[in-house]
């Protein structure tokens, strides 16, 4: 960990030996940094997997030079890659990008670091459960890194794990749900955590009309997480049962496998772990975008330099949205034959649960109307998210029709439309938090030059990857076929945009060489952080010092405005923080 | 282990003035609105399977109903006296409570000797998980409440023993340990008293 090295020479806790302080710290802060850098590990080794399914979509049966061999006989045998190890990649990039990824950083990392001090709390509520939470989701992770070394690899049912293919799948199947379990019990101890905090930890004059929408997202974010994994839990615990004491609570009667009848006893249904599984994920999709949505306006205001546009009322549409979440799921399942009046509920649901999105995406839009934008590296990825997760949401809509749906279902449509969300919305972003809170973190900025080759290449790449999906979905090419619908004569005449595709990949990770680079030089040697404010921003973490000490303020704090009082008529600057009372 | 900063976190004993509770309370509340989005699933399950299945056998020509009416009877008492054993902490009665909270912990533990000997029985007539959907689930979801239980003992336990030191130093916070104890063991009881019914008696 010697990453946090840095924070060394600012204060020093001469009580606290490097191993509790670093390591298995309490303090928020530190175990923010923690998720932040165990999660992009993890979304680059996550990334470099799709990098090896793209080789075989591209070039399908060729083998794939250098370090083709690397990977066994069992797997790349002469460097030509197996079907089975394609799935096992396949069904590991979608874990690993969601749970072990996308939803840590977003929720351990800058829940865990911000957080607390957007409300002016000390740490949060309790310190030592946060700590279990962060070890559980490592322990996690390790279980899923290790599943790539049993016999038969690691899972390769999907990251939907359906059954009864998943039931009789490798033993890499048994690794994933006792690596879920873990990433669950994390998960549950973070939203638990952040949610008594947001309640309890708020300073005087914090009224929840006063939150930062960050926090706000924050909150609905941990209520999903509390109330939607526990049924994956119990899924998984009955997939547990399946595979490892025989019974068949998703194995209906009559399964012949390879010629040969299961001796099972039947009566189980494939479908209920196909709702157990949707009712967790879907709303684990708001997981994954709510604090997306959350730093982009934070941003977004902060370089408009204006008031955010209708505060209340995207309060309201992101609560409207975490109830609906609850009963979209069945949207997924179009295509099982569960039956027209359900499929028209859960249409209809889908129809209104897209109104608070576009709601929340419009004021954000029109909070740029008028502004003096300021083009810094945060805003331009901030910037970039708009159009990006607009694309996303809007090509989301045919897929929640279940008429359009059976021609789109499970076509490389669906891979592009919620690419676009969580790739060059999400993750564009976490990036611009990155860069908006690094100076706050550790008391200077990343270096704007190499954030602009960061961004425009990020930008131009990730669009030549996922626009051609949307082509290919369309053309009705199958999203888990292993060699990219070679085999398939109607998909000839979009094979040649796998090419597309794949050297957009490559050229993507060119560009984030740059940001691996500033990331780490900047820690040392970028620009000093002018002061605790260096973005003239409103909200509370920066009336903390930078590299905030461990209780995070110096003196008590007290809120007397809402959260984003710029060019206050009147006023003598054009920004009102929270904790200044006249200004 | 416990760091500097714990005692600059607010609310930690006294209640918030405007949620009107302190940390632990909304954090063990929000603990059991999960557990039973938990359990919920697995109830959700049986109602799913059940109805699916062409025939279903009754819990009592399998089960041993006195035996469960036994165990629930059990599982009543020990939230009464957990109950009771805060109560005496109110009172500052720590004799009492560690009587009290005692007799909890061996109800709870005969409980579990009870559960095993129904577990074996069931063994010796081979009546296995694999063996129908039915036994499957009384398995899934009586196994997952007794590892409740055995949770439930373990804190219990850690409360009734080296825990209970807090009592000297710091009364009103082990007060409120013993009533976030017991919010969790009355859940621990309510789960039973829906899977008693649900198992034996349907």
């Amino acid at each position: 960990m010697s990453e946090h090295d840095h924070h060394e020479g600012h204060h020093v806790h001469p009580e606290l030996p490097f191993w509790q302080k670093y390591i298995f710290s309490q303090d928020h802060k530190i175990i923010g940094i923690q998720y932040g850098i165990t999660a992009l590990f993890f979304l680059l080794f996550g990334f470099f997997l799709m990098l090896l399914m793209r080789w075989q979509l591209a070039f399908p049966g060729e083998p794939l030079p250098i370090i083709g061999k690397w990977f066994g006989e069992n797997n790349m045998p002469g460097g030509i890659m197996l079907p089975e190890f394609y799935n096992q990649l396949g069904a590991m990039h979608g874990t690993i990008m969601v749970f072990l990824g996308v939803v840590p950083l977003a929720v351990g990392a800058f829940g865990n670091y911000v957080v607390p001090l957007q409300i002016g709390a000390p740490d949060m509520a309790f310190p030592k459960l946060n700590m279990a939470s962060y070890w559980a989701y490592f322990a996690g992770g390790c279980v899923m890194l290790a599943s790539f070394f049993v016999p038969g690899g690691a899972a390769s049912s999907g990251w939907t794990s359906y059954p009864p293919l998943a039931n009789i799948a490798t033993q890499g199947q048994t690794w994933w749900l006792f690596g879920m379990v873990l990433l669950i019990t994390s998960s549950l101890l973070g939203s638990i955590n952040t949610i008594t905090t947001i309640f309890q930890l708020r300073v005087p004059g914090l009224t929840f009309f006063r939150l930062p929408f960050f926090v706000w997202a924050q909150l609905v974010t941990a209520f999903l997480l509390l109330l939607a994994f526990p049924p994956l839990e119990a899924a998984g615990v009955m997939q547990l049962m399946d595979r490892l004491f025989n019974t068949s609570f998703f194995m209906p009667s009559g399964l012949v496998v390879s010629g040969q009848p299961l001796e099972i006893s039947g009566g189980g249904s494939v479908l209920l772990w196909q709702h157990l599984f949707w009712f967790l994920a879907h709303p684990e999709v708001y997981v994954l975008i709510l604090p997306a949505m959350g730093i982009v306006t934070e941003i977004i205001t902060n370089n408009t330099r204006k008031p955010l546009n209708g505060y209340k009322m995207m309060i309201y549409s992101i609560i409207f949205l975490g109830f609906m979440s609850f009963i979209v799921w069945a949207h997924h399942m179009f295509l099982t034959g569960m039956g027209t009046a359900i499929s028209a509920f859960f249409q209809a649901t889908t129809m209104i649960i897209s109104i608070p999105s576009i709601v929340i995406l419009s004021y954000m839009f029109i909070t740029l109307w008028g502004g003096s934008i300021r083009f810094n590296t945060p805003m331009l990825f901030a910037l970039a998210f708009l159009p990006m997760f607009g694309i996303g949401g809007l090509t989301g809509l045919p897929l929640g029709i279940s008429a359009a749906d059976i021609h789109l279902h499970d076509t490389y449509y669906v891979i592009a439309h919620f690419h676009y969300i969580v790739a060059p919305g999400t993750i564009f972003a976490l990036f611009a938090g990155i860069y908006y809170w690094f100076p706050k973190a550790t008391g200077r900025h990343m270096n704007e030059l190499l954030g602009k080759i960061h961004f425009w290449p990020s930008l131009i790449c990730m669009n030549i990857i996922f626009m051609p999906m949307f082509i290919q979905g369309l053309a009705g090419v199958s999203r888990r076929l292993y060699d990219g619908g070679a085999s398939y004569d109607f998909a000839h005449n979009v094979m040649p945009l796998n090419q597309l595709s794949t050297y957009g990949a490559w050229g993507l990770t060119v560009a984030q060489i740059p940001f691996i680079f500033n990331f780490f030089w900047s820690i040392f040697k970028g620009k000093k952080a002018a002061s605790n404010n260096p973005w003239q921003a409103t909200t509370l973490e920066w009336a903390a010092p930078n590299c905030p000490p461990h209780g995070n303020f110096e003196k008590p704090l007290k809120v007397y405005r809402g959260p984003y009082e710029y060019s206050v008529p009147g006023s003598k600057k054009d920004y009102s923080p929270q904790f200044e009372e006249n200004s | 282990m416990s760091s500097p900063a714990d005692s600059a976190i607010p609310y930690t004993v006294q209640p918030r003035y405007d949620t009107g509770l302190y940390n632990a309370k909304l954090g063990i509340w929000l603990f059991l609105a999960s557990e039973v989005m938990l359990f919920g699933a697995l109830f959700s399950s049986y109602i799913l399977l059940r109805t699916g299945a062409p025939e279903w056998p009754r819990g009592a020509s399998i089960l041993s109903v006195p035996l469960g009416a036994f165990n629930t009877a059990l599982l009543i008492s020990s939230s009464l006296t957990m109950l009771l054993s805060w109560t005496a902490l109110r009172m500052k009665d720590f004799k009492k409570f560690k009587l009290l909270l005692g007799i909890t912990i061996l109800l709870a533990i005969v409980f579990l000797g009870v559960k095993a000997y129904e577990y074996s029985t069931k063994f010796e007539h081979h009546y296995f998980p694999s063996k129908s959907t039915y036994l499957a689930i009384y398995f899934t979801m009586t196994g997952l409440h007794a590892l409740h239980i055995i949770g439930g003992i373990i804190v219990n336990t850690y409360m009734w023993g080296p825990g209970s030191k807090m009592w000297k130093t710091d009364p009103e916070r082990f007060t409120n340990r013993i009533e976030i104890a017991g919010l969790y063991w009355h859940f621990v009881d309510l789960v039973w008293l829906f899977l008693f019914p649900m198992l034996y008696l349907l």
